[in-house]
This record gives structure tokens, sequence and C-alpha cells, in this order.
């Protein structure tokens, strides 16, 4: 009963957040000097009384104040205008944003099952030399550029011809039975998910590796030790439970830290995630596309860390007590 | 205690060979326009995508000659519609070390025409090929590095001020202060912090000079990190400021402003210096994905990102690999500065086993 009174009370504090988060990136956008409706103006495919909705919708003519107001009611009403090119944003939206969940959530998995374990090793391990190997791959794998490791990987594609070079589908993927949709899907993901796999995997592996031997250091454990306990246990039983807690914290932050990641790698590799729709976005001065990409962002990472901090009430009975 | 950590930085192998790498790359840098054998802005156009002029020291009579090399020549074979590239052996070209060439002001005051290397003066020295517009890649290289090196740390130096103060207002005063001032923090970190960077450098005006540009992307690049380092900065101060001392300058009637800058703010010295050096690295990676997209530094000035928006094309990376240096040049930087920084986070946190 208390943890979910907890958890309730921890979902409502993100709906001021958010609300934090629309003004300021409302007023960032309204400091660019372009016309929102510029673009929609020059379409010749779009007709006047569109733009002249849309003049309305936002409230064009009136101050600024009223103009958020006016673009927070009809966010919430999950009205969210129309792109450049006339299509309904939020239509824009629900066909990117799975893709960008889906190769996000698929690397965090993939970094957990293999970040922790290596953790664990290179504690139980420590300062031998499969250790120090570890810690130099992890430090390569910090400091390549993504953008640069995706341009990389697209060369050796193009090389090879083992993989295709970006997209997410093949231009036959209409006509597949599902069973070959999932594996031509599977097929292109490889790439994207490489490049992220390896960036993201080399914080989470230091950083695992850093709470084991905290742990491994404390008294309980040692006092496990004394008690003789074989080792296996005491590493895995004791020692594991503790190490593992901060560890839901940084899922959160990993999240946030993909979502900017993924952006570049999704635009190397064609990929039509929210990163790609947001570039395009900008690229194209699109205000309405920007605005509900960058809102649908931060939605995004907000929820993450939701999910991270309620995973840790139901995991770690202290916070539940201080709480 | 910056020479003791100095001291300990030294005796870290990793860390040793880092900084030497370091200083390298600086120097080079540093003495780009002596070092280039050509400006950042010169271009020979029939030259465009030249591979690496390769230089030879043993003569057609296979006896030891000094260092020459030939011009390329680019031409059209209509058989295979390929663009090919052969050695103009008409003529030879020597190298000359120390030799006046293209004209330059050395770090833009002192001006002079003396390389390092170059070569006569229809002859061209191409180390490392030449991009689209037959510029020069090994030069743009170094005069992209200058840009490339120092963004991420002038943004370091307008973020951190900005971060010590605001993190320690909001501590030091607590309460409905520090909740309005975190919530908005908060807001800030809960936007993609590269989503933000992208439509923040969006917005900039487009007819703007070089040197504008570099100094808003240097904000720009601020703007994304503050929040973060602000909220670290208000846990320190939390608990500094329940301290004797602090209440001791309390008493005798210090002002809170003194208090929060020369009391209490200088206690977090070494966690700055920590997160500075651990964060220098991901501004380099911002502003070169940045410039990567064509957001960041705008052609004809060059960056490590900028020109690698070139290795975007299918076949600039399968046939001119030499395109993808500045890559290689980041990624050596950014693991130098990386052993660097978790060098000095043991050193003045023994505690942490990051490493």
């Amino acid at each position: 009963m208390e943890t979910l009174k907890y958890i309730i009370k921890r979902i409502l504090q993100t709906i001021p957040l958010l609300i934090v988060v629309s003004i300021i990136s409302f007023f960032i956008i309204r400091l660019s000097p372009v016309d929102p409706l510029a673009e929609l103006k020059l379409n010749p495919s779009i007709s006047p009384e569109t733009v002249q909705k849309e003049k309305e919708r936002l409230g064009l003519d009136k101050p600024i104040i009223v103009q958020y107001g006016k673009w927070a009611v009809s966010f919430v009403k999950g009205d969210l205008g129309v792109t450049s090119s006339g299509e309904k944003v939020s239509r824009k939206l629900q066909e990117r944003i799975p893709y960008t969940l889906l190769l996000t959530s698929i690397v965090i998995l993939l970094t957990w099952f293999v970040g922790v374990p290596l953790g664990i090793i290179a504690a139980v391990n420590w300062k031998t030399p499969f250790d120090r190997i570890l810690t130099v791959l992890t430090s390569i794998g910090m400091a390549i550029p993504s953008f640069f490791f995706a341009v990389l990987l697209l060369m050796f594609a193009v090389k090879t011809g083992w993989f295709p070079v970006g997209g997410l589908t093949s231009p036959d993927f209409a006509d597949m039975s599902f069973g070959r949709k999932f594996l031509d899907i599977a097929y292109h993901l490889v790439l994207p998910v490489t490049v992220l796999f390896t960036i993201s995997l080399a914080s989470l592996q230091r950083q695992m590796r850093a709470n084991m031997l905290d742990v491994l250091d404390s008294d309980y454990v040692k006092f496990a030790r004394a008690k003789g306990l074989s080792e296996f246990k005491v590493v895995y039983k004791h020692a594991l439970r503790n190490a593992i807690n901060p560890m839901i914290t940084l899922l959160g932050f990993e999240f946030a830290g993909l979502l900017s990641g993924a952006a570049l790698t999704e635009y190397v590799f064609n990929y039509p995630g929210l990163g790609t729709l947001i570039l395009e976005a900008v690229m194209k001065s699109d205000i309405n596309l920007v605005m509900a990409s960058l809102m649908m962002g931060a939605v995004m990472l907000v929820t993450g860390n939701l999910i991270a901090d309620i995973l840790l009430i139901l995991t770690d009975p202290r916070i539940r007590v201080k709480s | 205690m910056i020479r003791e950590v100095f001291k300990q930085l030294w005796k870290d192998k990793f860390a040793r060979v880092a900084l030497f790498v370091l200083v390298i790359i600086y120097m080079l840098l540093f003495f780009a326009d002596f070092i280039a054998p050509y400006t950042k802005d010169f271009s020979d156009r029939t030259m465009a995508y030249v591979p690496p002029s390769k230089i030879f020291t043993i003569d057609e009579n296979g006896r030891f000659s000094k260092p020459y090399t030939y011009n390329y020549i680019r031409e059209f074979d209509s058989n295979t519609l390929e663009i090919k590239y052969r050695f103009d052996r008409s003529k030879k070209h020597y190298i000359k070390f120390f030799a006046k060439g293209e004209p330059y002001k050395f770090l833009g005051l002192i001006p002079s025409s003396i390389h390092l290397f170059t070569t006569d003066k229809d002859g061209r020295i191409y180390l490392l090929g030449t991009d689209i517009n037959g510029r020069d890649v090994f030069s743009r290289l170094l005069f992209g590095g200058r840009i490339s090196m120092t963004i991420g740390f002038l943004a370091l130096f307008v973020l951190f001020p900005i971060g010590l103060l605001y993190g320690g207002i909001s501590g030091y005063f607590g309460g409905k202060v520090d909740m309005i001032m975190m919530r908005f923090a908060e807001a800030i970190m809960s936007i993609p912090s590269f989503y933000l960077l992208i439509i923040l450098a969006s917005i900039l005006p487009s007819g703007m000079t070089s040197a504008q540009r570099f100094l808003l992307i240097v904000i720009i690049l601020a703007l994304i990190g503050w929040a973060g380092f602000a909220r670290v900065v208000r846990g320190m101060v939390l608990s500094i400021k329940t301290q004797e001392y602090v209440q001791a300058a309390q008493s005798i009637g210090a002002s809170k402003f003194r208090i929060i800058t020369k009391h209490i703010l200088p206690q977090t010295t070494s966690f700055v210096i920590v997160a500075m050096t651990l964060s220098v690295p991901s501004y380099i990676l911002s502003e070169s994905g940045l410039s990567f997209i064509g957001l960041g530094i705008q052609q004809p000035d060059a960056s490590w990102g900028n020109m690698l928006k070139e290795a975007q094309e299918f076949t600039n990376i399968i046939y001119r690999p030499w395109l993808l240096t500045p890559g290689v040049l980041i990624f050596i930087s950014v693991l130098a500065f990386n052993l660097i920084g978790d060098t000095i986070r043991d050193i003045l946190d023994p505690q942490s086993k990051v490493r």
C-alpha cells in the first residue's frame, strides 16, 4: 500500500515537470525568427483554408502567452497540427516513435545482458590481466564517436555486402510473410544496434564493476566470507543484490543518453526513428513537427526515469522506508 | 594540490602516454599555420578528390634521392566511366623544408610564408589527399582541430561558473527558491540533450561571421550541460552549508553572496576539476556531431565534424578513405582525455575504483 502511494506520488510529480519542459521548449522555438507557417504557405498543395485554420489554432496574431496556452490545450487534446507537407504530425509521430523505442529497448536489453556479467567478472578478477584488457576495451568503446563508428560500419556493409546499407526494411517488404518480415527488420537492425551497443556497453560495464567492487569491500561481505561461504554464494547471493540497485537508477540515464546517441546513428543509417524525424524537421524548420517531437522526446525520457524509479522502489526496500 | 595531481598523473603509464599525445596534438594545432603546407582556404579545383601524394626517396634508377613527389593527373576513363588518377611522371617535384610557400599570418598576427615542408610552385603535396574542392585534407585537419579541440574547453569555461553559482544559490537558500530552481534545472535535463542541441543550433540566424557562429555554438554547448552540473553542486552545497565554519561566517555577518562564493564553493574544487576533465571529451563529441549534420561550424571554416560530413556519401567512404581521418583524430583525442580524466578521478578520490 505504502509502495503504491509512493509510486502514485512519483507519477504525479512528472506532470509539473512536463509543463515546465513544454514552456521552455515553446519559448526556445518561438525565439527563432522563422515564420512558423512559411513552409505551409509556400506549399501549393495546401489550401489557404488549412493555413488559416493553423493560424487560428496557433493563435499567431495573439500575444505569446496566449499562443502557449492554445498550443498546450491542443497538445493535451492530441491535436498536434500539420507538418509543412500537410500530413498530420500525430500520424508521423505514431509511425516513428515505435521504431526508436524498438532500437533503444533492444540496445538496453543487450547492454544489460552483456554489461552486467562483464562488470561482475571484471570486479571479481580485479587487477588481473582480464580486467585490464576489459578496461582498455571499454575506454576505446567510450571514445569512438557514434556517427563515426556508424560511418565505418556502413563502409564495411557496402564493401562486403553482408548487411543492408541503412533503412529498416527491404524494398519488397510489403510482400513478405510475417516470419520473413521479422527477419528482415532484425537484419536491418544489426548495424545500428551494434553502434549503440558498443557505446553504451562501456559505461554500463564500468559502473557495474565499480559498484561490485564497493560492495565486495563492505563489512557484510567480509563477514559472509569469514563465515566460510563459498565464493560463488558470496558474490552472486550476497554482493550482487546490493551492487545491482544503483544500476537501476542508471537505467534512466542510459535511456536519456541513448535517445541522444540514437539520433545521430539513426541519421547515418537512415533509420526511420524519432531522431531522424526531428533532424529533418529542424532542417526544414517545420515548427509544428519540431515542437511535437521535442515534447515526445522529453515525455519518453521522463517516462524512462519514472520506470527506473519505480523499479528501484520495488527492488530496494530502503527507499520505501525512507519515503 | 595541482602539482601533486600532476606528479601522480605522471606515474600512471596510460595517463603519461595520453598526456604526450595531447601535448603533441595541441602543439601541432598551435603551429598549424607553419606546419600545414597550405592555408585553410587554398584550393585547386583541378585536384578534387586526389589521393594522398606518394613520396619517393629512391629514384627510377634505383638510387637514393632527395624526397620528391609527382603530381596527379585526373582522367576520365570513358570505357569504365570512372575517374582515374595517375602520376604525372614528366616532372619531379622535390620536397623542400623550411621553404617559402603560401603566405599566411601566424596565429592571425605575424605575416610569414615559411612552411615546415612544401614543394615547388607548380607541384602539389597532399599528405592526406584532398576534398571535393581540391583543398588539402592535412592542412584542414590542423586548422579544423583548432576549432574542435578548443570549443569544448571554452564551453566549459562558460558553463562552470553558471552551474556553480546556480547550484550554490539553490543549495544555500533551500526551501522554495531551491524547489523552483531545481524544477527548472530538471526540466532542462528532461529534454534529450541532442534534440535540444540541434534545435538551438537551428535557430541561429544564417548571416553570421564565422567568429560569431563559433561563439554562439560555445554558448549553446554550455546551455546543454549546466543543469546536470548545477544539480550535483547543489547537493554538495547542502552538506557543506551545515558545517561550523559556515555558521561562523554567518554569525560575523558575512553577506550571503560572500558566503556562497568565498566559503562554500571553493570546497567543491576537486569535484569541479574532475567534472571538467571528464566532460571535455563529451563537448568535443557534441561539437563534431553538430558539425557533422551541418548545424555547427560551417564551410569554408573547417572542424573535424564538418570535414567528416563528406564521409556521409557511400562513394566517398569506399573510394576516398582518407576523408575519414578527422574521425580518427576525434577518437584519439577523446580517448586521451578520457584516460587522463579517469586517472585524475582516481587520484582525487582514492575510493572510486572505476578504473
